[in-house]
């Protein structure tokens, strides 16, 4: 039932917007450790700014991945395997991050620090790069043969779109980290995040910008372009709001625009899940792609019932750390004392 | 070079790297809930010290597993692309439940528990723990019900030649999921109690070396302290003494549960895949004795080559059949209905490729196999010894004063991950040449299967895999490193590393009369 594997397909964009627009502001925030703190201070501030949820936020992409996996495996083992060298990249990028944000502050000392700041920052800008490439070849599509094998070789990938997609959602999670700091921390970061934000906003959704366009023009329809008019006022809406500063409302005005940007460009791909772009008729499309209509069923009624325990306990975690810090509310770095000491033996 | 081995190396590589984080995720994480929960009900203050301790080492281990745990999800469909489209209808559902009911419950409510010290009651604190632990448990379910399936095919019919789902609820009660999860947990559990007994051990240890606690002349422990050293004091003795109790108790439990798990286990997997077990036993003909040493030529799968020097009469057979008589097959014997059933060549379906025509070994590699068994059982038997002497000879309250107990306490440690670790590599060995295992018993659907061979990338070139295989390696094996570094510095550190409290002054560490300006925990 086409009805079905429709359904699945928007559950599939709720959920990378779920993970772009949540996930999107940690990676940001980790990009601004390098970029926009002024102080091994500020630094901290931004890490425990997204410390306790972070975590929770990554899931968003393993659900996206399995959810693919599992209502469109065909969809999935194509563009993965397609994309196989950026999503090694993207691997790398994440798993160092990952390790960066726990073992950063596990050892005092200047240098260790410094070398886990750098892999944070930089494999939260190459995770965010890499993932958007992702997404952009998924909607303007790969040279697939009709077994849906990717025939352009290894550096297929490596093309215009790739780099517009990967530099939106790069400067899309860099918005997101300046109003998340804007919105979670106090004093001179707080008016600096927000400066930063209006200053560079025009910039930083430019290839956002530029990425649903180029859908709309190779794919688009009429209902793609509505929804694109609705991401452009929210983006108007999101630098109304920081020059209003009012930073909850411009950080979810943001993730609207990026809400509306993704179904733009879902809309305007649909049937096609991830277009070939040496013949059309080698598209994977939502009910070629799809699993049966029992298994998509079974993970409609699975979805149904855990999507909102999950978005439940996701707001209560939230709100436990709805807190703004300052630095002022960081304990003093901790060195690890030796208790089994040589002055004993 | 052949982009199958490469692939194959790699997920061996990853899926054994990301299994030694794993175990002592569930295993530890389920003992530090079960201490928050002994200090949530009596207040007594070793339990927050044996918390705080072992919670930060559980944390050090446990954002690798997540961090090696995103490349398992991926690689299906990036290195085994053909695997993904044949499987995807069954296969994607367990992996699906296992992100949304499972990862999101550990990583959400583990932030809660990180954080939470001082934010939240002490009861809502402890309930986040549980939480988290519970989510790890119910993801470890998912992925063996996922795992189980390719061992074990069911609730599918075969539709155009791929296996569609018809019964959800016979894929999450696949009696090999039943008795994998419960083997794994068990086996996770052991590492978890392992762990938690060696360092308590070597911090006895080291308090006895240093002079801190005596024994009287009954043998019985006489506790001391020694101020100059941060957290050395009297209630520091509790906090490993009762570690150590704990641990080894949980051991026991553990080893005991693996070995009754395990058994069941064999005994399916002896209806199921008669193949793996014939090669578990490097057993070439029918017969009922337990192979305890065979030996052979390393590289040959012949069964000239092979020579049983120990055996151990109808054990095999008690194992299998509970008697003493009833005769297991051996290889050569399964070999001819193997071939029989399938062919002895790749057969030639458009989805085979390239490798249709190719002949096809049904023998795993025995050597593998073999003592990949061997191991298992060895190191999970080893492990239980030590466990069961170390309750023994504890039990007046401290360690011995050997040096080489203490010593050995510690690479205890590694017996139950080595045991883990060889009984993977041996069931999912034993389960080559197909990566979806077809059934031979009499439950199961009939004629599910695909050869490893075709499950393969169409797409991505062995350079490509090999660039992969390198990178991750290299990552892998510097992150090992630094885990390694950071376990070692924290546990020599003692209760006082986890808990900067104990060091700066005689304030009482608290979590619920925490200033309210700075956080009790940051990064």
């Amino acid at each position: 039932m086409e009805a079905l594997s429709t359904l699945w397909f928007i559950l599939i964009a709720v959920l990378w917007t779920g993970y772009l627009i949540l996930d999107g502001f940690d990676l940001g925030a980790a990009m601004m450790m390098k970029t926009f703190a002024k102080s091994e201070k500020e630094q901290r501030v931004l890490l425990n700014s997204f410390g306790p949820v972070w975590d929770g936020n990554q899931v968003w992409l393993l659900t996206a991945g399995g959810a693919t996996f599992a209502a469109f495996p065909l969809w999935y083992a194509s563009l993965f395997s397609a994309l196989y060298v950026p999503l090694t990249l993207a691997l790398l990028a994440l798993i160092l991050r990952a390790v960066s944000i726990e073992y950063r502050g596990k050892v005092n000392s200047q240098r260790w620090r410094n070398t886990w700041t750098w892999f944070l920052s930089l494999g939260s800008a190459v995770a965010a790069f890499c993932v958007g490439a992702m997404l952009a070849l998924t909607t303007t599509g790969m040279p697939i043969n009709d077994n849906g094998d990717n025939v352009g070789g290894a550096f297929a990938w490596v093309n215009v779109y790739a780099i517009v997609g990967g530099l939106a959602i790069l400067g899309f999670a860099y918005l997101q980290g300046l109003l998340f700091t804007a919105l979670k921390t106090h004093g001179e970061m707080r008016v600096r995040a927000r400066a930063h934000a209006k200053k560079l906003l025009p910039l930083l959704v430019l290839f956002a910008a530029v990425w649903v366009l180029i859908v709309q023009f190779k794919f688009g329809n009429i209902a793609g372009a509505v929804i694109i008019g609705a991401a452009v006022i929210a983006a108007v809406l999101t630098w109304v709001s920081i020059g209003e500063n009012t930073e909850l409302r411009a950080f979810l005005f943001n993730g609207i625009f990026l809400a509306a940007g993704v179904a733009s460009l879902f809309v305007n791909i649909y049937p096609r899940v991830l277009p070939s772009t040496l013949d059309d008729a080698h598209s994977l499309t939502v009910t070629s792609a799809s699993s049966s209509d029992y298994t998509l069923g079974v993970m409609l009624i699975v979805t149904v019932i855990f999507l909102p325990i999950v978005l439940g306990y996701t707001v209560y975690s939230y709100r436990v750390f709805a807190r703004r810090i300052h630095e002022k509310h960081l304990p003093p770095a901790h060195s690890v004392p030796v208790a089994i000491a040589s002055h004993h033996a | 070079m052949d982009p199958v081995l490469i692939g194959r190396w790699q997920f061996g590589i990853t899926t054994v790297y990301h299994f030694w984080m794993v175990p002592l995720t569930l295993g530890l994480g389920l003992l530090v809930a079960i201490l928050q929960t002994m200090y949530t009900r009596t207040g007594d203050e070793k339990w927050l010290r044996a918390t705080k301790f072992w919670g930060k080492l559980f944390l050090v281990n446990f954002i690798m597993g997540v961090a090696t745990g995103i490349v398992q999800e991926f690689q299906f469909g990036m290195a085994w692309s053909e695997y993904s489209k044949f499987v995807g209808d069954v296969f994607g559902a367990p992996l699906a439940m296992e992100a949304l009911i499972a990862f999101f419950l550990e990583s959400t409510f583990l932030g809660l528990w990180i954080f939470g010290w001082g934010r939240l009651s002490k009861r809502a604190h402890l309930t986040v723990l549980w939480c988290a632990v519970i989510g790890a448990w119910i993801s470890a379910y998912f992925i063996i019900v996922a795992n189980s399936w390719m061992q074990h095919p069911v609730g599918v019919e075969m539709v155009d030649g791929r296996p569609v789902m018809t019964d959800i609820w016979a894929v999450l009660t696949n009696n090999t999921a039943i008795a994998a999860y419960t083997h794994t947990l068990a086996g996770a559990l052991a590492c978890g109690a392992a762990f938690m007994l060696g360092i308590a051990w070597y911090h006895l240890y080291r308090r006895r070396k240093d002079g801190i606690d005596t024994v009287d002349e009954k043998g019985r422990v006489v506790v001391g302290e020694d101020l100059a050293v941060p957290g050395r004091d009297k209630k520091d003795h509790a906090v490993w003494i009762k570690s150590l109790r704990i641990g080894g108790w949980a051991a026991v439990i553990a080893f005991a549960a693996v070995a009754i798990t395990g058994d069941i286990q064999a005994k399916l997997m002896y209806e199921q895949q008669p193949m793996k077990m014939a090669s578990a036993e490097a057993a070439c003909t029918d017969g009922t004795s337990f192979s305890v040493l065979t030996i052979g030529i390393p590289d040959s799968n012949h069964c000239d080559d092979t020579k049983t020097l120990i055996e151990v009469p109808g054990l095999l057979s008690f194992l299998v059949h509970t008697n003493f008589t009833d005769e297991v097959p051996g290889v050569q014997t399964l070999l001819p209905e193997y071939e029989e059933k399938f062919g002895g060549v790749i057969p030639d379906d458009p989805m085979y490729r390239d490798y249709a025509g190719q002949k096809v070994d049904y023998q795993p590699l025995m050597i593998v196999t073999y003592w990949g068994f061997r191991f298992m059982i060895g190191f999970g038997s080893l492990g239980a010894l030590f466990a069961a002497y170390a309750l023994f000879a504890t039990r007046k309250g401290t360690v011995p004063s050997s040096k080489f107990l203490a010593h050995l306490s510690l690479w205890g440690i590694a017996a139950p991950f080595i045991a883990n670790s060889a009984g993977w590599v041996f069931t999912e060995m034993g389960r080559q040449p197909f990566v979806v295992a077809p059934n031979m018993g009499e439950d199961g659907v009939d004629g599910v299967m695909l050869y490893t061979a075709a499950a393969i990338s169409p797409s991505v070139s062995a350079g490509a895999m090999l660039f992969s295989l390198v990178a991750l390696t290299l990552l892998y094996g510097g992150l090992m490193v630094v885990e390694f570094i950071l376990i070692i510095k924290y546990a020599r550190g003692g209760v006082a590393a986890a808990m900067p409290e104990l060091e700066t002054s005689g304030r009482k560490p608290s979590a619920e009369h925490e200033d309210d300006d700075v956080l009790s925990f940051a990064y």
